[in-house]
């Protein structure tokens, strides 16, 4: 059998060979809600309302989602701007006419400007535009940053590399309800003539919830 | 320039028990309704599998001076959040 480990310790305590603690196995009792979540399932494929491919492939079809939707999504705005009013009319139906499948989130887009910044947040769990972006980075899920970012959100956002001039009127929004939302953030100087695919490179993950700005053009 | 549109209103500051979207830092402020959303199902009843009851839901935009007082780190800059309809009162 090929292995993927380099060491021959057996019972895998203390550091690993690479310096790093080893990952403790779950051996313990299943907490209440991982006996729900089974409960549920089996239940579910028992009387035949779903089967376990079908279970199988919406995992596929969530994990599948990335940013990369979304740097899509932004890309088009900077290069049409019919379909960035479109988007900031109704970023759902925007993300659907360029053939995202996001279900049925409604979604808003948050335009940076010169003179604004926008940020997104929820506080009271972890709402997040995965139908879009994919799932969250754990950060945005923290206690830390759910508590600070409404508070000190420019020190939240120094943290993170981005210092936003006094002048700059910088918005936070909190998906307490029924929306999400996507920054659309501003298109980088010196990409004049660049096309879509070029353009949706710069657009990263934070920029998109608003804790960075678009990559430059090197 | 006043605008004469802008509509102020205040979060009640009640603390009910349940499933509550209504961020209890929000509780007692001021601000104006930044866009209204349409109706969308209370999830204070949702949530229980409580019959329907639609609720306007509306963005409040706060500023952040009016939410922590001298304690804001900028205090025109701004904070959004959806509020249901049920959980505003009118300012005079």
């Amino acid at each position: 059998m090929p292995h993927d480990h380099h060491d021959d310790d057996f019972h895998h305590h203390g550091m690993s060979p690479s310096g790093h603690p080893y990952r403790a196995d779950d051996d313990h009792p299943l907490t209440y809600w991982q006996t729900m979540e089974i409960a549920m399932r089996e239940l579910l494929t028992e009387k035949a309302i779903l089967t376990p491919a079908e279970i199988a492939a919406q995992i596929d079809a969530m994990d599948s989602r990335e940013p990369a939707n979304g740097a899509a999504v932004v890309a088009r705005a900077w290069m049409d701007p019919e379909f960035k009013s479109r988007l900031l009319a109704n970023a759902s139906d925007a993300s659907r006419e360029m053939g995202f499948d996001i279900g049925p989130m409604h979604l808003i887009a948050l335009e940076n400007t010169a003179d604004t910044h926008n940020v997104i947040v929820c506080t009271l769990c972890s709402c997040y535009p995965r139908n879009l972006l994919g799932l969250p980075p754990d950060w945005y899920k923290s206690r830390s940053y759910r508590s600070r970012v409404v508070k000190e959100p420019r020190k939240v956002l120094a943290e993170f590399g981005l210092s936003l001039p006094k002048g700059t009127t910088l918005r936070i929004h909190d998906s307490t309800a029924d929306m999400r939302y996507i920054v659309l953030p501003a298109r980088p100087k010196g990409t004049d003539g660049w096309s879509a695919e070029d353009l949706a490179t710069l657009v990263t993950r934070d920029s998109m919830i608003g804790v960075g700005v678009p990559k430059s053009p090197s | 320039m006043a605008d004469t549109n802008v509509e102020t209103v205040r979060i009640k500051s009640m603390m009910p028990p349940g499933h509550i979207r209504t961020p209890a830092y929000l509780r007692g402020k001021c601000g104006v309704i930044e866009r209204n959303l349409g109706e969308f199902a209370n999830p204070e009843r949702a949530a229980y599998g409580l019959k329907k009851d639609m609720q306007t839901l509306v963005r409040v935009r706060f500023l952040m001076k009016d939410i922590w007082g001298d304690a804001a780190e900028n205090p025109e800059d701004t904070l959004d959040a959806e509020i249901y309809a049920h959980w505003l009162e009118k300012v005079s």
